[in-house]
Formats: structure tokens, C-alpha cells, sequence
């Protein structure tokens, strides 16, 4: 052992502490661990997960004043799309009754399935473009198209015609993704928040564009029915009580105008549809601001009466408009 | 002269950066609403272990395949030119080497010389041609372009839409992606410890190019007078093909670095001249190669006496549209994931054990996850090699002139589940959205009692299953979440003539 004399590596000694160092040391670590108690309490909470405070959006009611120089109902045959929207416009008041310049102005048709337009499971792309094409000349502001599609979006919009059709009106088309819609307050009996395309949330106007169809459930989808196009989340539930449910959407939504395209209707297999053996041409459009009677008028061309469909008497004792049609101030024309 | 052919490397840069970004914007740009599947499968095609894989499995060189020849031919007269020129993934392992590796003079000649383990990729190309003659397609799972596309569909892209690049209208997810995702990442990583590993040592397509090269004319040559053995030709190779000493032909990736680093001017590519370096052949044992291929010979029967989407037909393999027979299927498909890039509904997912080892990465419909599209035939559009037909609308849907559709399966109601059968509730969304027509799904007006007596109205759903195609939107829009109330089994498939239940149906 003592042969080897054991070889200590050269030991570094630290610095003594100046009472200088030592004071502002403590104080820093005074001051850190101050603000660590003070933001701990101020973080403290009850919850495990704290939420951002989701906004709850609220419709706005997009209707006009009613006027009793105009009819409340136009119904217009005719094989021109286009002019038979411009004479529904003449009748219910023109067009500058609805739009006014530089309104932001939403279209909502039936763009549900991956369909061509001849087989009348979508909103014709000929009224589409026609509407869209009058509120540009009208001075709008900008003109959307949407819909919550439920077979795959960008291949309805394309098939339906619609996405070219009011492309070339001069419209925008707007396919939500998962980010675009808002929690929004529905108001309803059975649909308290949905959540909303947000869309509706940024626009002026609403003008509601369905399509007169057969449907296995609710007998007929018709204007009411059009607005289960608005909302996402599992809204496949609410078939559970769907006249509630339509009712309640309509109660939500108030359109400042509906047109209804009635030139192809869909009588059977709805509302998909697919066979061209269960459409027939009625080559009519019904407009209005009574969706209730237009919904109760349009049963003509499905061969159902009022009393087959619930919605209808639920819908008139809410207060959302009347059953019976031919009470109301109406005019029929040919174009 | 500093060089013999100035610009060669530049060359190969422009070739291998245009081919990169023609082949991202092809996976980029192939859906519905942008190029409609045009040409999505062109890499696959120019692809020749597919073609030959293909070849050897089912004696054709389906469609596009033919234009594998394009490499091939040109690969016969001036080597493995496609692995540093066209290779996608080559150029992707080239830049994570560039970025990864450390290229200290004594690292980069150390990890560039030529090593045994290059020969891995030989055995490996003998073991999928083996089992691919005995009837199964398994060099999909290394192939170089179809790993790149399937990594990037499964996994890349649905990461990067994730991350606010809007690739997609709906952020796809896909089961079994991080494994897909966790293999990539290891290949790419592999150039920390040596630059295009991947390239070297397992690409089965590198080792067909290597012996396809075998007899080229053309090469890099040495002039054993101009080279003062400084091996700064080592610093920056690709291959790992020894063009400081005796080259070799078949691990060369003509990338040219060499040519560009020479000091001495003294190497260049082409013919050789009078006092060039010899060469040297493949650096394969033949006893070796035959264990490999005694082993690969057992590997296929093992494979067709388990329990696999060929030997049982299985209620979970739904394959998309104009899939061929499940044995013809396994012979053709090459796990490119190019019909889930497609698939506009995300419900093509890759298999991970659900057919079997064999079937691993081929894709399956899950309609919890999407449906089929009634309409789309987008799938055997862009499949490279048949393993789903390239089919029109109209024979998908059974009309003029066809009689029947192509059905995927049948769907089968849960009345334990289903609200009008179970629980007095109305539901029948599953009707709805039927896209047949007439509907498959119908239903029946009953009045019953509920439990407080009152007398209701309900709906209660039914399934004509001569109507029915297995499209799955039924169990994918049914509002009982978890497992849906009508479930598509695999059952009734237009392609088998095994997995049928109907008498009527039989052909």
C-alpha cells in the first residue's frame, strides 16, 4: 500500500458567500415562491378540466315586414325556371322587398345525396342559379350556397349541378368542415344547443330553396324539413321524434323566403330516390313566407293531405304559420 | 479537364427533384374534386418488382404495368439509374442523409464503403419473388413505392391535415396508422448511422435493378494513373459501390457524386478506356441464396394452412368494389393504399391481422368509419394492379347493361339494438339513407302497446337482402353509437362464389 501513495486529483473549492450575495439570493427566492403561492391560489379550482366558456349563438329572425299589398303565396307553372322565379319575385313584392344592396344573402337547397338533378333527390340547380342570379342583380352583397350533405359534400354539390350552376350566378358555394359550425341555441322543445353552420351566423339573409320530396318517416320532406341541413352532431337522432324536431327547427329558423321547386318531384323511394320511374314533371314553383301553408300546399303534388302529417297541426300551434292554405292570400300564375 | 461530363450530378438533382414533386402532387392532387384518381397509380406502374411480382403471381402485366418497361430497359444498358434519378423514397433517404448524417471525411469513407450487408436485399428480393411464383403477393410490404405511398396516405398526410395544412375537407383516420407511421420513421432514421440504408441494404427493387444492371456497358470507371486514392469519391456516394477501388456495378445508384468530388478528374461515367479499374460482380453466395430460397418455398403453404381471408372466407374482409376473388386478390394486391388515399368516405382502412399475416395493409371497408359511395367507382380507378377492376358506375349500381350490382356483403339487423325493434322508439334512418332503389331496408307499420299501455305507432325496420349491397351507410349513419344496430358482414359478396347465403343468388 504504502508504495503506492495514493494520487489525489487536484479538488476545486467553491467561493465563500458575501453576506451581499446571500441577501439578494434570498430575496429573489422570496419573490419567485411569493408568486408561485399567489398563482397557485389563483389556479386553484374545483373543477377537474377547466373548459373554455363556449359562446352560444342565437338566430336572428331574417324575416321582412309583412305587407298586406302583396299575396303571401305565388304559385308559378311554366317550363323556365328563371322567369318563373322572376314572376314569383313580381308577385310577392319584387325582388327589393327581400334584398336589399349589399345584403349578404344565404341560399339553403336540398344538396343531401351524391344525385343527378333529373332524379329529384336535390333542389334544382336551375332555381339555385335563378335565385342567386336576382339577388346579385338586386345589389347583394355577396350570395351563398350551402348545405350539410349526408352523402359525401363535394360529390353532391358536383352531381347536383349546384356547385357549377351558382358558381356561374355569381355565388359562392360553402362546404362546412368540421371547424364551421357554432353552438347555437335552438329554443326548441326538444333541440336545446346544436351546433349551427356558421354561415347563418354571418349573413342577412336566409332564402330556404327545397325540394318537394317523398319521405318514409315524416311522409313528406318539403320546407320545414329543409332545415335539418343547417345543423351538425348526431342529428341522425332526431328521427326519434321527428315532427317535434321539425317543428322545432322551423321555430329556429326563420327564412325571409322560401321558394319550393316543384318542377321535378320525387313520389316514391325518397329521399334518396335513384329511379327516374318515381319522378314526375309538375313544372312548378311555390313561393312564400308562410312555410306551414307551403308546406300543407306542396302535399298536392305527393298525394298526402294535412291530417297524414303531424308537423303541420304541431307547426300551426306554435305559431309558426297556417295549415290551411287556400285561406290565405294567394296568386296562381302561368309563365 | 476537372471533369469528363460536367453537370451530370446537376442533372440527376433536376431529374430526382422533379420526380419528388411530380409524384407528391399526384398523392395530392387525386381526388374527387381536383384530378379525379388521373394517374395517382403512375409510380406504381413504372414500378418493375410490382410488374414482375404481379407477372409471377397471375402470368400478366395488367394495363399500366407495361410502363415498368420504362425503367427496365434503360436499367439494362445504364445500371441502377432509378434509385438516385426517379426513386421517390431514394430521394427522400437521400436529403434525411444529407440532413442526419454526419459527413466527417473518416465517418462518411467508413459508412460509404461497401459492406456484406448489403446482400440482405438480394436475399429479401428472392424470398418475394418466391413466394409471389407460388401464387402470393407479398413484395408490397418492402416495395419501395408502394411503402412511400402507403406511409403517406396512412399516416403523413392525414398528420399534416392534423396540423392545419387543408388537405382534406375531413381529417382521415386510419387504423393501425402509427405502426405504418413508426416503420417509415425507422427507415428514415436508419441515415443517422448510415446514409441510404434503406436503399442499400433492403429495397427488394434496388436488388432486381442491381442484377438487372448486371450486364450494362455503361459505368462509373477509375483511370488507375489520374487516382491518387485521396477517397473523396467515398465522401458524398450513394450506393455504397466502392468507386475508389474495384467498383460495383450492381450497388450503384449512378448518383455521380463521385465524378463531381474527384480532384483528379480521373473518373468518369461510360465506356472504359485503356487503363481503367477492373470491376466487380454481384457479392453473392450461392449457398446462401439457396437457403433463402428453400426457406421461401415452405413460407406461401405455410401461409395457405392458416387461418387467413383465403383459406376461411371472414364476416370483418368487406373489400371495396370490383375486388377480385379473395385468392386472385391476394395475388394481385400490393398494399399501396392507394384506393384509402381515394376513398372519399375514409372507409377503406388497412388490414393489420383481421385476414390473416397474409393479408397485412390491404385495405378493408369498416362502415363504422365510412361507407361506400354509391356513385364513386374512384378505387378501381386508381388500384395499379387490378386487385380491384377499374369498374364504370353502371356496373356498380346494376344498370344497362348490366342486370345486378357488385354487392360487398349484407347487412343484418340487431333487434337487441335497434330502437323500433327494441325500445319503442322511431327511428328508421338506416331506410333513409338506403341508396338503393327500390330500398333494400323496408319497413312495417305495426300499432303496439308500450309499457304504460298507450298504444303507439311504430316503424320496424326490415332487410331485403337480394336488394342489398353492402355499402354500409346503414350502419354508418345508425344513431346507436358503440356497435350500430344493422351490421354488413361480408356475406353475399358479388365476388365470391363461396360466401353466399341466398339459393337464388348462387350463379
Amino acid at each position: 500500500m504504502s508504495q503506492h501513495p495514493e494520487k489525489k486529483p487536484p479538488q476545486k473549492v467553491q467561493a465563500t458567500w458575501s453576506r451581499r450575495r446571500f441577501v439578494e439570493r434570498m430575496g429573489v427566492l422570496a419573490g419567485v415562491s411569493t408568486v408561485l403561492a399567489a398563482g397557485g391560489l389563483w389556479i386553484r379550482g374545483s373543477e377537474p378540466v377547466r373548459h373554455r366558456q363556449e359562446e352560444i349563438f342565437k338566430l336572428k329572425d331574417f324575416r321582412v315586414p309583412e305587407s298586406s299589398r302583396h299575396p303571401i303565396l305565388a304559385i308559378v307553372h311554366g317550363n323556365h325556371v328563371e322567369s318563373m322565379v322572376r314572376e314569383a319575385f313580381n308577385t310577392l313584392g319584387g325582388v327589393a322587398r327581400f334584398i336589399q344592396k349589399g345584403d349578404r344573402v344565404l341560399l339553403k337547397p336540398n344538396v343531401g345525396w351524391d344525385r343527378l338533378p333529373e332524379q329529384a333527390a336535390n333542389t334544382g340547380p336551375e332555381l339555385v342559379a335563378s335565385v342567386a342570379r336576382l339577388c346579385r342583380e338586386a345589389g347583394a352583397s355577396q350570395v351563398w350556397v350551402t348545405d350539410v350533405s349526408l352523402n359525401d359534400p363535394g360529390r353532391c354539390f358536383v352531381r347536383s349541378g349546384i356547385e357549377q350552376a351558382a358558381q356561374q350566378a355569381g355565388a359562392h358555394v360553402f362546404l362546412p368542415g368540421k371547424e364551421d359550425f357554432r353552438a347555437t341555441d335552438m329554443g326548441g322543445k326538444l333541440l336545446k344547443v346544436w351546433p349551427v353552420n356558421r354561415l347563418f351566423h354571418q349573413v342577412d339573409k336566409v332564402i330556404n330553396l327545397p325540394i318537394v320530396k317523398h319521405h318514409s318517416l315524416s311522409g313528406c320532406t318539403l320546407a320545414m324539413k329543409n332545415w335539418y341541413g343547417i345543423i351538425g352532431g348526431r342529428r341522425n337522432q332526431l328521427h326519434q321524434d321527428i315532427h317535434t324536431s321539425i317543428v322545432d327547427l322551423a321555430a329556429a329558423v326563420r327564412p325571409t323566403l322560401t321558394i319550393m321547386d316543384a318542377t321535378r318531384v320525387l313520389k316514391a323511394n325518397g329521399p334518396t330516390g335513384g329511379s327516374l320511374d318515381d319522378v314526375v314533371h309538375h313544372e312548378t314553383i311555390l313561393a312564400g313566407l308562410d312555410e306551414v301553408a307551403l308546406d300543407s300546399l306542396a302535399l298536392g303534388h305527393l298525394d298526402l293531405t294535412p291530417d297524414k302529417i303531424p308537423f303541420l297541426a304541431l307547426a300551426e300551434a306554435r305559431g309558426l304559420g297556417r295549415v290551411r292554405w287556400q285561406d290565405l292570400n294567394r296568386s296562381e300564375t302561368q309563365v | 479537364m476537372k471533369r469528363t461530363i460536367p453537370g451530370l450530378r446537376t442533372l440527376r438533382r433536376l431529374y430526382a427533384t422533379f420526380f419528388l414533386l411530380l409524384f407528391l402532387l399526384l398523392l395530392f392532387a387525386g381526388d374527387f374534386r381536383r384530378m379525379q384518381g388521373y394517374d395517382i397509380p403512375l409510380f406504381l406502374e413504372l414500378d418493375p418488382l410490382v410488374a414482375l411480382s404481379g407477372f409471377l403471381t397471375s402470368v400478366t402485366v395488367y394495363k399500366g404495368m407495361i410502363l415498368s418497361l420504362a425503367v427496365v430497359i434503360p436499367t439494362l444498358f445504364l445500371g441502377r439509374f432509378f434509385c438516385s434519378w426517379v426513386c421517390p423514397l431514394g430521394s427522400l433517404h437521400h436529403v434525411t442523409g444529407l440532413g442526419l448524417f454526419n459527413h466527417r471525411p473518416s465517418a462518411s469513407h467508413a459508412a460509404n464503403s461497401y459492406k456484406p450487408m448489403f446482400r440482405w436485399k438480394y436475399h429479401l428480393l428472392i424470398f418475394f419473388l418466391i413466394v409471389s411464383l407460388l401464387g402470393g403477393m407479398q413484395a408490397g410490404l418492402l416495395d419501395p413505392i408502394a411503402l412511400l405511398f402507403r406511409s403517406l396516405t396512412v399516416a403523413v398526410l392525414p398528420m399534416l391535415d392534423g396540423l392545419g395544412f387543408p388537405i382534406y375537407p375531413r381529417t382521415p383516420v386510419f387504423q393501425g396508422g402509427l405502426l405504418i407511421a413508426t416503420l417509415f420513421l425507422l427507415i428514415l432514421a436508419a441515415n443517422r448511422f448510415m446514409p441510404r440504408f434503406w436503399c442499400r441494404v433492403l429495397c427488394p427493387l434496388g436488388a432486381l435493378l442491381g442484377i438487372l444492371s448486371r450486364f450494362a456497358p455503361l459505368g462509373i470507371q477509375r483511370d488507375v494513373d489520374l487516382c491518387s486514392h485521396c477517397n473523396r469519391c467515398l465522401h458524398h456516394c450513394q450506393g455504397g459501390c466502392d468507386p475508389h477501388a474495384a467498383w460495383r456495378k450492381s450497388e450503384c445508384h449512378l448518383c455521380m457524386n463521385c465524378i463531381a468530388d474527384c480532384p483528379e478528374g480521373a473518373l468518369h461515367y461510360g465506356l472504359p478506356k485503356s487503363r481503367s479499374s477492373i470491376h466487380l460482380p454481384l457479392d453473392l453466395n450461392r449457398r446462401r441464396l439457396l437457403e433463402t430460397a428453400t426457406a421461401s418455398l415452405v413460407m406461401l403453404p405455410f401461409m395457405r394452412h392458416a387461418l387467413s381471408s383465403v383459406t376461411t372466407d371472414l364476416p370483418t374482409i368487406i373489400r371495396p368494389p370490383g375486388s377480385l376473388a379473395e385468392d386472385d386478390f391476394a395475388k394481385r394486391c400490393i398494399k399501396c393504399a392507394a384506393c384509402m388515399r381515394i376513398c372519399p368516405t375514409n372507409a377503406l382502412q388497412p388490414t393489420l391481422l383481421e385476414g390473416g399475416w397474409e393479408g397485412i395493409w390491404t385495405p378493408i371497408l369498416i362502415p363504422r368509419i365510412g361507407y361506400c359511395e354509391h356513385h364513386c367507382v374512384l378505387c378501381g380507378r386508381v388500384c395499379p394492379t387490378g386487385a380491384i377492376r377499374a369498374i364504370a358506375v353502371n356496373e356498380k349500381i346494376g344498370q344497362k347493361p348490366f342486370d345486378t350490382p357488385i354487392r360487398l356483403g349484407t347487412a343484418f339487423f340487431d333487434r337487441g339494438r335497434c330502437l323500433p325493434w327494441a325500445m319503442d322508439i322511431p327511428c328508421i334512418v338506416c331506410e333513409e339513407v338506403c341508396p338503393t332503389s327500390p330500398k333494400a331496408i323496408w319497413y312495417r307499420p305495426v300499432t303496439i302497446s308500450n309499457r304504460d299501455g298507450v298504444s303507439v305507432i311504430l316503424k320496424q325496420p326490415y332487410l331485403k337482402p337480394d336488394l342489398c349491397i353492402g355499402c354500409g351507410i346503414c350502419e354508418n349513419k345508425c344513431p346507436v353509437g358503440g356497435e350500430a344496430a344493422i351490421r354488413v358482414s361480408s356475406v353475399g359478396e358479388s365476388r365470391s362464389t363461396t360466401n353466399r347465403m341466398l339459393l337464388k343468388a348462387n350463379p
